[in-house]
């Protein structure tokens, strides 16, 4: 059985882009809609904003009132969310197969019709601001926010996708409107199904439903690269607690540059294989990693490092992550971290690593394909940042990925004036400042 | 108004007997598998009878600490070995400890089963718990308790165990506490382990592209011939007796944002007749849709948390009936009292034959979800196991859930819920 085969595309004449899977292996459909906007594409005044329009857009239309769309979705049994990233927002439906036109319905009508209601507004933007403070209790959102900040001055990369609390507290219902009809449209989205149905049939369904939606203008993405980094930053953030942690992140290319396949390999020979699986699935442990082997089994500097690269449109980071081991300091871990990484610019890693990371990442992709909401997810996620071919060249890529690159993506991106390093300093354990 | 759509199972493409193979094995052990070979992997999960309920007061975490170190490393192979295997293949292996039992869950692609089965066998039986690895754990494990005494959900988990299960051993944190993890020696491992680990009522689940036969036979030659006599009996956990009155506590923790609140009451045990219509009661109390009715009261219509909604536990003991929420410590007051009138509301008439058929369909709909992927089904398999459940569970679930009445939620719902007799514990800044 193969899991990643191409798919044709077909873009409707609104300009609606279409992809579609059958698999019949369970009685599931499952259906995404995805819309080019995320947090990349707001400035300073309007951080959050993207974030919050998807909120709204669980608020109803006149046709689909909040608690009828709920209802309806809750009564087949389906799971549907909705997520905003830095560079797309998406929702999404998981139902059985003979309920989905549900959730087709919903998706085509919040398209275009969503009310934002100004008292709604208001009652959600103490949500809001909630779920900020909730990761605002965790001290690692503080050094990732920090790390953020002084990595993309320029780039709007450089805020939390959730927002600044200042911009929370400001904007009002004409902004969020404004944003939601400017980049909601059929031209700027993409809709991936997968699941247990019939291409021909769901197709025409579509079209009754979606191809007489008007094309809206040409959204404004915002467009502000970031220039490269004159040397290190380094950074202390302070708070409560008593366990010190890091965060040294690096400038890394998008995921559609050819050094992105190389680095993925880096990664996994650093820090562990990381997959594409977002329901499920699991992951597999990072404990024979390199930096994981050094930090904390062999040098006890850190009691857990963690490595991640996420594909992205513009270039973004390749983020280390240490808990500091609490009889050990910042500076022995960096110390271990920089020697691992002078070892992998110095020599090209044993081939044997390299076949050991594209035998995890076949094993992640067998894992998160017994999920349909993956598979539908994997589709419609690799098309906001280049095209669904990246998720099926996948494994064909990093098979191509020779020593030498990896060793070459190491010396490129791996370098100090090219990184930020991050420390979170409980009050009570002293200057422990680099 | 158009009638409402029925969700019905096709009781045939679930699993069951028709396709369960259930073997037990003269050491006591449970295998249970199924195949699916429209999958490439093969999901491994199961328990032994080793968890927390065993670890002496002085000693807490000892349970857990034991689990951890199973992996690091037994009498033919190291630490590094063990995880070289398991990451070169693309494998996955972990176990940790629970109250009852100490559970174990894995996954490989189908061709590797017998390789990751020789490794779960191998640490199960034969850990050496190596002393300088000790530490090592001692370490992590004593991070992870400083960065829980910094997490404001599990701080207010932790104290709602002590106000509702005063006296019971549910109040204990598997964790354990700092002072309870440092008192722990090498000994108390290799003691534990030789006392409680052992095939006596332990299960193993694998579900994925195997021939049953086949799995069958690599059980039982990896783990037959496991004996250990001094296995005691699993243990109960008595009833626990309701609060006289309402207790609420406050831990302070400085510098936070936000705060949690984990308010409820000890409820049913997963094996007594009303659990199904208390777990319905409780999705329309707080999950159904938006998080129930405390998500559209506490959320939706007051705006005062990103997240509000209950659960109930699925436990061989008394398990906890809980309303969780995260809110801005200026409306913790305010949240607590729309709960409380929340609960206050459902118990005082049946809910609405709307609200019933609602949740009634979105249980049986949601079944097939839950069992996509291999996971699913293991995790399925287990519960029906650990429960006795009986393996036509699921054939007979849609006929369950179609049965339960309006008045048998409400009937479930008082024997345990009690607005003037909650546990409410919270944890943030300073109030």
């Amino acid at each position: 059985m193969t899991v990643l085969e191409p798919i044709p595309s077909i873009r409707l004449k609104n300009g609606l882009e279409i992809k579609l899977k059958e698999i019949h292996t369970a009685p599931l459909i499952s259906s995404w809609v995805w819309y080019r906007v995320g947090s990349r594409d707001e400035i300073a005044g309007k951080t959050g904003i993207s974030h919050w329009v998807e909120h709204m857009q669980f608020k109803g239309t006149d046709k689909f009132p909040a608690e009828k769309r709920e209802k309806a979705i809750a009564r087949a049994g389906g799971s549907w969310n909705a997520f905003t990233y830095l560079d797309w927002t998406t929702y999404f439906e998981t139902m059985p197969a003979d309920k989905i036109d549900q959730a087709l319905e919903i998706e085509a009508d919040r398209m275009l019709n969503s009310v934002f209601d100004p008292e709604e507004l208001e009652s959600e933007r103490t949500v809001i601001m909630s779920e900020r403070q909730g990761r605002e209790n965790n001290p690692g959102f503080w050094l990732t926010e920090a790390v953020h900040q002084a990595a993309f001055p320029i780039h709007s990369y450089g805020h939390m996708i959730l927002g600044d609390m200042v911009d929370l507290a400001a904007m009002q219902r004409d902004d969020l409107y404004q944003h939601y009809k400017s980049y909601y449209s059929p031209n700027n989205a993409v809709i991936s199904i997968a699941g247990d149905f019939k291409q021909a049939n769901l197709l025409q369904r579509l079209k009754e439903l979606y191809e007489e939606l008007p094309t809206g203008e040409e959204p404004p993405r915002v467009n502000r690269p970031q220039p490269p980094q004159r040397g290190e930053h380094r950074l202390v953030v302070e708070g409560p607690g008593d366990t010190v942690l890091g965060d040294v992140s690096y400038h890394a290319p998008a995921a559609s540059h050819d050094d992105f396949f190389p680095f993925l390999i880096l990664d996994s020979i650093l820090s562990g294989p990381e997959g594409l699986n977002m329901f499920g699935g699991g992951g597999i442990s990072n404990k024979t990693s390199r930096l994981y082997s050094r930090l904390v089994e062999d040098e006890d500097v850190a009691v857990s490092v963690s490595g991640s690269l996420p594909a992205t449109l513009d270039p973004y980071l390749y983020s280390l992550d240490l808990i500091i081991h609490p009889a050990s300091t910042p500076e022995s871990a960096l110390k271990a971290l920089d020697e691992e990484i002078q070892r992998l610019q110095d020599s090209p890693p044993p081939l044997e690593e390299l076949e050991r990371a594209t035998k995890q990442a076949r094993a992640l992709f067998a894992y998160g394909s017994e999920s349909i909401t993956n598979q539908a997810f994997w589709m419609g996620f690799s098309e906001m940042y280049a095209s669904y071919d990246w998720v099926t060249d996948y494994l064909e890529k990093l098979e191509a990925v020779s020593p030498a690159d990896v060793q070459r993506v190491a010396q490129t991106y791996l370098k100090p004036q090219n990184r930020i390093v991050g420390i979170y300093q409980p009050h009570n354990k002293g200057n422990q400042s680099l | 108004m158009s009638k409402p759509e029925i969700t019905t199972l096709n009781e045939k493409s679930l699993p069951g007997p028709q396709d369960i193979t259930r073997v037990e094995l003269e050491n006591g052990i449970t295998l249970l598998v199924r195949p699916n070979f429209n999958s490439l992997a093969i999901s491994l999960s199961g328990f032994v009878q080793a968890g927390s309920l065993y670890d002496p007061e002085s000693k807490l975490g000892l349970a857990d600490f034991t689990a951890t170190c199973l992996m690091r490393g037994t009498e033919r192979q190291t630490f590094r070995e063990i995880y070289n295997s398991l990451e070169s293949m693309g494998a996955s292996l972990g176990v940790s400890a629970g109250s009852h039992t100490a559970g174990f869950g894995g996954k490989s692609l189908a061709a590797d089963l017998p390789d990751l089965l020789e490794i779960l066998t191998d640490i199960l039986t034969h850990p050496v718990f190596p002393k300088a690895d000790i530490e090592k754990i001692r370490s992590q494990l004593l991070t992870g308790l400083d960065l829980r005494a910094e997490d404001t959900n599990e701080m207010a988990s932790l104290g709602f165990d002590q106000i509702a299960y005063a006296g019971h051993p549910y109040r204990f944190p598997s964790d354990g506490y700092p002072e309870t993890i440092q008192a722990i020696q090498s000994e108390d491992l290799v003691d534990f382990h030789a006392s409680y680990y052992g095939p006596r009522e332990m299960v193993v689940v694998i579900v994925g592209a195997v021939e049953p036969d086949q799995a069958v036979a690599l059980v039982e030659e990896k783990l037959g011939g496991w004996f250990n006599p001094k296995q005691p009996e699993p243990i109960e956990v008595p009833d626990v007796w309701p609060l006289d009155q309402t207790v609420q506590q406050h831990t302070a923790i400085p510098e936070k944002s936000q705060a949690d609140i984990v308010l409820g009451t000890v409820g049913p045990r997963r094996q007594w007749e009303g659990f199904y219509p208390a777990l319905l009661g409780n999705s329309i109390l707080g999950q159904f849709g938006m998080m129930g009715r405390i998500g559209n009261s506490v959320r939706t219509q007051a705006g005062l948390a990103y997240y509000a909604y209950s659960s109930l536990s699925s436990s061989i003991g008394p398990g906890p009936w809980t309303v969780r929420a995260g809110v801005a410590p200026e409306n913790l007051e305010k949240a607590v009292e729309l709960i409380q009138q929340e609960i206050r509301t459902f118990l005082a008439e049946p809910v609405s034959p709307e609200e019933l058929a609602d949740v009634q369909s979105n249980y049986v709909g949601k079944l097939p979800l839950t069992l996509e992927s291999n996971q699913g089904v293991a995790s399925a398999l287990l519960t029906m196991e650990r429960h006795q459940l009986g393996l036509d569970y699921l054939q007979g679930y849609e006929k369950m859930v179609r049965e339960i009445t309006r008045e048998s939620i409400l009937e479930a719902s008082r024997q345990f819920l009690d607005p003037d007799r909650l546990a409410i514990s919270t944890a943030g800044p300073p109030l």
